[in-house]
């Protein structure tokens, strides 16, 4: 049995990753929510966000102007795939919205092949986040506890966006009935192109916040993007809260069971989506209708 | 009118040739300078892997991110058997990789399938990649983990004197080719059968398809497995041609490239996906000798994929297809299976002479309905009785749960007390398509039509299950072949009057002939009990007035529930009328008796004085 310390400290570990994770799939979510779209290219775009961070740290070793330039990176990325394609997809079936996003997805995993090759790249780890913490029981890392703080921070910020706006109450709205908005003089078209590019800037800050712990390569995203999957439809696609308690429970998930056996962390996550999907299909938090 | 039988024979059989003659002259066309014969031998693997997948997603409709797990499931149990000396017979391997991987698919299918749409394309792609991570890691000892199983052996045939080895690229391409051919047989079986338009039902209306008596769940974990199958041969024969299981057989990027493969060459077109393998395989090794494009070969791929989803749905082999034949060329079908039952055509459209079940005194009896929405009733403690043959009509200020009672007699919702009796045995546990199966049919208020069909597919989508039942794999007929089903397809067109329209398909309809052919499809179930809900909603007079006459016909030998807000017409075709408002029933009675029925007046007339002259 693995001692009180290691068990925390991977409980910790869970933590911190789910808090990414969290952040990854809210993107994911509330671009479902609203255009009724899942984006395969949602793992495509958070690593973009790492690539733009070791781009950017490696030039002026600034974490700050790295998850600036990585939102920014995003949002000019977001805002041209939705005008240029995405928007001609609302009124096309699932199918199509999920093939035109993956093969958009494999465009942007090539482009940053072309340009990056396939090797690793090493992005360190900002100054201030150098160093151990001590809990007592057990030591961590110092930056995997601020990416807790940076991670958190920005879902709680989108949290006061959505519920403490009145771009939110619109958004939320939009999730609810799309047409009934758009018959009150909203303009949805421009709605969905603000939620498409917050979501794609999501995924791209948490590739920016988890660039220095991971190997970024053009890969990268694939199975932050399942992961994610799993996360939706634990929690329930379209449910802000469903992305944030689902992103904790596939943390969690993949650091204990790695305690134990670290070869069954994954299967640990399949295991407990297949079991909500029988228990409950439309996911902890999710609502019945839309998908 | 459309020739000779040969002629016909070989109409059908036109692309099995072709591909026959394309597989034998490939490799004497072939520079085998410029490119390796194993590429051809791998077009035809993924081709192979792509006949299940597009069965399953150009023709169900259900979209897989995950056949890599099937793929693998095959490729590698066959590999570990032949590897690991458990088996010598090649054969016997590779077919005990194939049910490997058929019983894989029941498992996947049993959760995955409990969703549809976006759901179930994100469960198949994460059961893809647990399929990966069991490979790698926990069953690493059988599969060999990251090294994959090399030395996997080739075929050979022994037949006493006769000895035959498929080694060396030709034979292998041979061998594949083999089953290529035959996978392609069997798909465009499947595809042309009374199965093939039942998935393509499922595709364009799953809800209508099991309201019309198909088993939907059934067709559905059917295909998924034969898709699992497809894929689980292709795998076998991945390992036996390349000498080696990759164990990025199981990758995402495996059912990946599948996709990428079965849109850019056609979806629904069954070679499809082996032109987008061609595509694919020559574009990269083609790209990959031009300096600096090299690295950009999958760039180029995806650009294309994006503009062809965008652009040509239908993909490169759709667009060819359609260029290469007149548009009526694939509807005419239908009307040859109409003629070829042509002569045994009744004039009318005859009711169906079902048996009287026991002594029961009614058609149809319905006890103490009740059904809740949240804390509102939209039907409580509803009782009436329909004895054989009657129109009952069943009216109702808006609101008063006429839609939602017909939609708990259709079984399209489940009772929350009550009982439903037909003809005296209770229905009440049956599911739609049971209840369908049991002889209720209903036609909607608003179209469920299959759009992309023809008028006469329509019918005939909705005459296979009553002919041929629920659930069953009559894959060796063509769905145009069986002469009850075109009985009462041709007899429907007749009675509809939409004989001239057979051929045409549903979007090019008027709105009056649509609502006379969503009552077709209700009639062609041959129901002894039709629920009729709004059949006159938004048509113009005339139409009004041929749809009553319609009506007026059905209702010798039927017995019918009808759901109406024209009160003329109630008052003209209905027998009886029973009234509900807010959910209970308030008056029932002859015409007469409803018409001067004071509660009636004042609860649904408003007090305004009732339609004197009906």
């Amino acid at each position: 049995m693995p001692s009180l310390g290691q068990f925390l400290s991977q409980a910790f570990n869970g933590f911190a990753f789910g808090t990414l994770l969290a952040l990854i799939s809210s993107g994911l979510t509330i671009i479902f929510g609203t255009l009724g779209l899942v984006n395969f290219a949602h793992g495509a775009m958070f690593m973009v966000g790492a690539f733009t961070a070791f781009v950017v740290l490696s030039q002026w070793h600034s974490f700050i102007a790295a998850l600036f330039l990585g939102a920014a990176v995003l949002l000019v990325l977001a805002v041209g795939l939705e005008r240029g394609v995405i928007r001609f997809y609302y009124n096309r079936p699932p199918e199509d919205q999920l093939l035109v996003t993956f093969g958009l997805s494999v465009m942007l995993v090539e482009a940053v092949r072309a340009l990056f090759g396939s090797l690793s790249q090493r992005v360190p780890i900002p100054q201030w986040g150098e160093g151990i913490v001590n809990f007592g029981l057990f030591y961590y890392p110092l930056y995997r506890v601020e990416i807790i703080g940076i991670a958190g921070a920005l879902l709680l910020g989108l949290y006061s966006v959505l519920y403490h706006t009145s771009l939110g109450l619109v958004v939320r709205a939009g999730i609810e009935d799309p047409t009934m908005v758009g018959l009150l003089g909203i303009p949805v078209r421009r709605m969905f192109l603000i939620v498409f590019a917050v979501g794609a800037m999501a995924a791209g800050v948490a590739g920016v916040i988890y660039a220095p712990l991971a190997a970024v390569i053009p890969d990268m995203g694939t199975p932050f993007l399942v992961e994610a999957f799993v996360v939706v439809v634990i929690g329930g696609l379209g449910s802000f809260g469903g992305a944030v308690v689902g992103g904790l429970i596939v943390g969690e998930l993949l650091s204990l069971t790695s305690l134990f056996d670290p070869a069954y962390s994954q299967a640990a996550i399949y295991a407990v989506m297949t079991l909500i999907l029988v228990v409950r299909p439309r996911g902890l938090f999710g609502a019945e209708g839309r998908a | 009118m459309r020739g000779s039988p040969a002629r016909l024979a070989l109409a059908r059989w036109t692309p099995e040739i072709l591909l026959a003659l394309a597989l034998a002259a490939l490799p004497f066309g072939f520079d085998a300078a410029l490119h390796s014969v194993n590429l051809l031998t791998r077009i035809l693997l993924w081709g192979l892997f792509g006949l299940g997948f597009d069965l399953l997603f150009g023709y169900a409709g259900l979209f897989s991110f995950g056949q890599s797990a099937f793929y693998g499931a095959g490729g590698f149990t066959t590999a570990f058997l032949l590897t690991s000396g458990v088996l010598s017979n090649v054969w016997l391997a590779i077919l005990i990789g194939v049910a490997a991987a058929a019983v894989y698919g029941v498992v996947v299918g049993f959760f995955s399938l409990r969703r549809t749409g976006l759901y179930f394309a994100m469960i198949t792609l994460a059961f893809g990649e647990l399929s990966y991570f069991f490979e790698n890691s926990p069953l690493s000892a059988w599969t060999g983990g990251e090294n994959g199983l090399p030395g996997v052996p080739y075929p050979a045939i022994n037949l006493g004197p006769i000895h035959f080895a498929f080694s060396g690229s030709w034979r292998i391409y041979e061998l594949v080719a083999a089953f290529f051919f035959f996978g392609y047989v069997f798909a465009r079986f499947v595809a042309r059968s009374p199965v093939g338009s039942v998935l393509v039902a499922i595709r364009l209306n799953p809800a209508r398809t099991a309201a019309l008596g198909h088993r939907v769940a059934g067709y559905k974990l059917a295909v998924f497995v034969l898709a699992a199958i497809y894929a689980g041969l292709a795998g076998a024969l991945l390992g036996i041609f390349q000498s080696y299981m990759p164990p990025d057989a199981f990758s995402l990027n495996t059912s990946g490239q599948l996709v990428f493969q079965t849109v850019i060459g056609g979806m629904g077109t069954l070679i499809g996906p082996a032109i987008g393998a061609a595509v694919w395989l020559f574009l990269r090794t083609g790209l990959q000798q031009i300096p600096y494009l090299s690295v950009l070969w999958k760039f180029i791929l995806g650009a294309i994929f994006v503009l062809i989803v965008s652009l040509l749905r239908k993909g490169i082999g759709g667009a060819v297809l359609s260029l290469l034949k007149p548009r009526r060329w694939a509807l005419a079908r239908l009307d040859r299976g109409v003629l070829a039952a042509g002569e045994a055509v009744a004039p009318r459209f005859e009711a169906p002479t079902q048996p009287r079940r026991g002594s029961a005194e009614f058609a149809l009896e319905a006890r103490r309905v009740s059904k809740s929405y949240g804390g509102v009733r939209a039907v409580s403690d509803v009782s009436f009785a329909v004895p054989e043959g009657e129109l009952y009509a069943v009216i109702g200020p808006n609101g008063a749960g006429k839609s939602t009672f017909l939609r708990l007699l259709s079984g399209e919702e489940p009772l929350a007390a009550g009982k439903i009796l037909l003809y005296g045995s209770d229905i009440t546990g049956q599911d739609v398509t049971r209840r369908n199966q049991s002889g209720i049919a209903k036609s909607y208020q608003i179209n469920q039509l299959f759009v992309e069909l023809s008028v006469g597919q329509n019918l005939r989508v909705a005459a296979l299950a009553r002919q041929r039942g629920a659930l069953r794999f009559d894959v060796f007929r063509a769905a145009d072949s069986i002469a009850s089903v075109e009985r009462v397809v041709g007899a429907l067109l007749d009675e509809l009057g939409l004989r001239e329209r057979a051929d045409h398909p549903v979007r090019e309809l008027t709105h009056g002939e649509k609502r006379r052919l969503e009552l077709g499809l209700a009639l062609a179930s041959l129901p002894s009990l039709l629920l009729l809900d709004e059949p006159l909603a938004g048509l113009s007079a005339t139409e009004r007035q041929e749809i009553r006459e319609l009506i007026g016909r059905l209702r010798k030998g039927r017995t019918i529930v009808l759901v109406e807000h024209d009160m003329d017409a109630v008052f003209a075709l209905a027998t009886r009328i029973v009234v509900l408002r807010e959910g209970s029933l308030l008056a029932e009675g002859i015409p007469e008796q409803i018409r001067r029925d004071r509660r009636v007046r004042e609860a649904y007339l408003g007090g305004v004085k009732a339609p004197a002259n009906a």
